[in-house]
């Protein structure tokens, strides 16, 4: 009995640490030749076609909403002239990583555990194998590349797009003035909030594709369990993704100080 | 050509329970090899444990020297390019269409140019009967052209191991007698090493040079066809006969109860042994032997009638 229950205690380590392994071989396998373009261009392709428009239509709203919240924070404080600058710094470093998060997370990461979980359930995956080529650097090192590269890319059109809405809404429906929106622009923000932008972005693609690949690679018991996969895939990639984007601005914030105006 | 595959003590468990122990046997180079068993022996993960894509508990199997057990991944992927294996539906790629699928391993593997491929593959289509469908996507064709997809792509390595995993499942009669003879044929013509997964007596009886019996989680017998079919061991008789009385019941093995009831039950007289099927080309294989040579070598009278040119196929009841 207690043994029942020490290995049903133990289970979620025993996943996390099958989940680092698999990690640690995509790492190695990203190494080995020959590397597969082909396969990359087409699933960073894929990936980037599933994401774009979604993402577009997330962004306006995201960056519109930061630009109200903030425009009506900062008309109390009667700072009205940062406006700009608080919303570039909300959108950068947080809205532009996090809305790309959701979309490769919940648009490319439940296509590729699908995709990856339903050739497992078809012995496809097997039979890779044993025609000597390993699905994971056949298979899973170009959707995780083709991941961190889109989410990048994602990353950079959040972030234009985001502060496009957010001008929009200032200036057209808030009465803010277009020139003091656009000169606040580096008042608080610096360079090194764009850099971090995009590395939160790259670990985020990373994060999601080698869920999704796992999930998708470990789909067990039919139909269903690719159906539970890709659910399961989401909700992990969900978590993690907001943990590690916690734990990155936590650190960023500590290592570069913020720029006074 | 050929390869053998030399099992040893072979033991491979799921959690606690214990799928099959102390395997050993030795499938010889260039014969083919038939594993029965009942339904939920094992026997598919027999052939995965084969090909390292299951890794045993214990025990070795040893093929040109590597120890597939315990060898490192990269001589794993080595070892499996002697391999052909044909899965149960067949696992094509179902992304490509059926040239597509059965170029793909030349394709990875070798650095023939597309003209070359396409007469390779247009060749292996044209054995197993494909040609013309060579543009459907797996989704399109029936299990049959599945399968006999899977066979081509798992020839067109020149494999010096080919694995059949249940090639007769689905299949209708006609279809499976044809796949059987392709089977025989293959082994004429590529000197392969044949290892089958199936619970089809009739290709057990007819097709194989030996014959191996999976029950209650261990290796009841492996030995030559005819040691088989005229083996009066109470398993071996009953499973190649496919008779009800005898140790096996519905779900597992039966009770004592059952076994007392049919204590008294007079067990029906073994049926005659069938002809080996021959390529038909009329070229023997290498690994044949002459009908009723296992029997005379051992002083083992055959049951009545056996080897009979004219006898029918139907297996005894």
């Amino acid at each position: 009995m207690s043994s029942l229950t020490a290995s049903r205690v133990l289970a979620p380590v025993g996943t996390a640490g099958k989940f680092f392994a698999f990690g640690l071989d995509v790492m190695r396998a990203l190494f080995k030749r020959p590397f597969q373009m082909r396969e990359f261009i087409q699933q960073a392709w894929f990936i980037a076609s599933v994401t774009i428009v979604p993402t577009a239509l997330v962004a306006i709203p995201f960056g519109a909403v930061i630009a109200l919240q903030v425009g009506g924070l900062i008309k109390q404080f009667g700072a009205q002239s940062f406006t700009g600058s608080a919303s570039v710094l909300a959108v950068v470093q947080q809205a532009a990583p996090i809305g790309t998060a959701l979309l490769i997370a919940g648009a490319g990461g439940s296509a590729i555990a699908a995709d990856l979980g339903a050739r497992k359930i078809r012995e496809e995956l097997d039979a890779m194998m044993v025609l000597g080529i390993d699905p994971i650097q056949r298979l899973v090192v170009p959707r995780v590349l083709a991941a961190m590269l889109v989410a990048v890319f994602l990353n950079g059109m959040v972030s234009v797009v985001g502060v496009a809405g957010g001008y929009f809404f200032n200036v057209v429906l808030q009465d803010g003035t277009p020139g003091a929106y656009l000169a606040s622009f580096t008042a608080l923000s610096q360079l090194p909030d764009l850099w971090q932008g995009m590395a939160k972005a790259l670990v985020f693609g990373l994060i999601a594709a080698v869920v999704a690949c796992y999930k998708g690679m470990n789909a067990a018991g039919g139909p269903k369990g690719v159906g539970d996969a890709v659910n399961e895939s989401v909700v992990v990639t969900f978590i993690l993704l907001f943990i590690v984007n916690f734990v990155m601005s936590a650190i960023y914030i500590q290592l570069v100080p913020p720029k006074t105006g | 050509m050929g390869v053998e595959i030399q099992v040893e003590h072979l033991s491979k468990s799921f959690g606690k329970q214990l799928i099959w122990g102390d395997v050993s046997l030795t499938v010889p180079a260039g014969e083919i090899c038939v594993m029965l068993g009942p339904s939920g022996t094992g026997k598919s993960v027999f052939l995965k444990t084969l090909i390292g894509l299951l890794k045993p508990d214990q025990g070795s199997i040893v093929i040109e020297g590597t120890d597939i057990a315990t060898c490192s991944e990269k001589d794993l992927y080595e070892i499996r390019k002697l391999f052909g294996v044909l899965f149960q539906d067949g696992a094509m790629f179902g992304s490509m269409n059926l040239y597509d699928n059965v170029a793909f391993p030349l394709r990875e593997h070798t650095k023939k140019s597309e003209s070359q491929i396409r007469d390779i593959v247009m060749e292996k289509m044209d054995l197993v009967g494909l040609v013309g469908a060579e543009d459907k996507l797996p989704g399109e064709i029936s299990g049959g052209m599945r399968k006999r997809a899977g066979l081509a792509r798992a020839l067109v390595l020149d494999p010096e191991i080919v694995l059949f995993d249940e090639p007769d499942s689905g299949l209708d009669p006609v279809r499976t007698a044809f796949l059987n003879q392709l089977i025989v044929d293959l082994n004429a013509q590529i000197d392969a090493t044949f290892l089958i997964v199936t619970h089809d007596i009739n290709t057990a009886r007819t097709v194989p040079d030996n014959i191996g019996l999976l029950y209650h989680r261990h290796l009841a017998m492996f030995g030559p066809r005819e040691m088989l079919l005229s083996s009066e061991e109470p398993v071996v008789r009953q499973f190649l006969n496919a008779q009800k009385v005898g140790p096996i019941g519905m779900s597992e093995e039966k009770d004592a109860d059952e076994l007392e009831a049919e204590k008294d039950q007079e067990l029906p007289p073994l049926p005659p042994i069938p002809l080996q099927l021959e390529p038909s080309n009329g070229i023997p294989r290498r690994s044949q032997r002459p009908p009723g040579d296992w029997c005379r070598a051992n002083g083992v009278t055959p049951p009545p009638g056996s080897f009979d040119e004219n006898m029918s196929m139907a297996t005894g009841g």
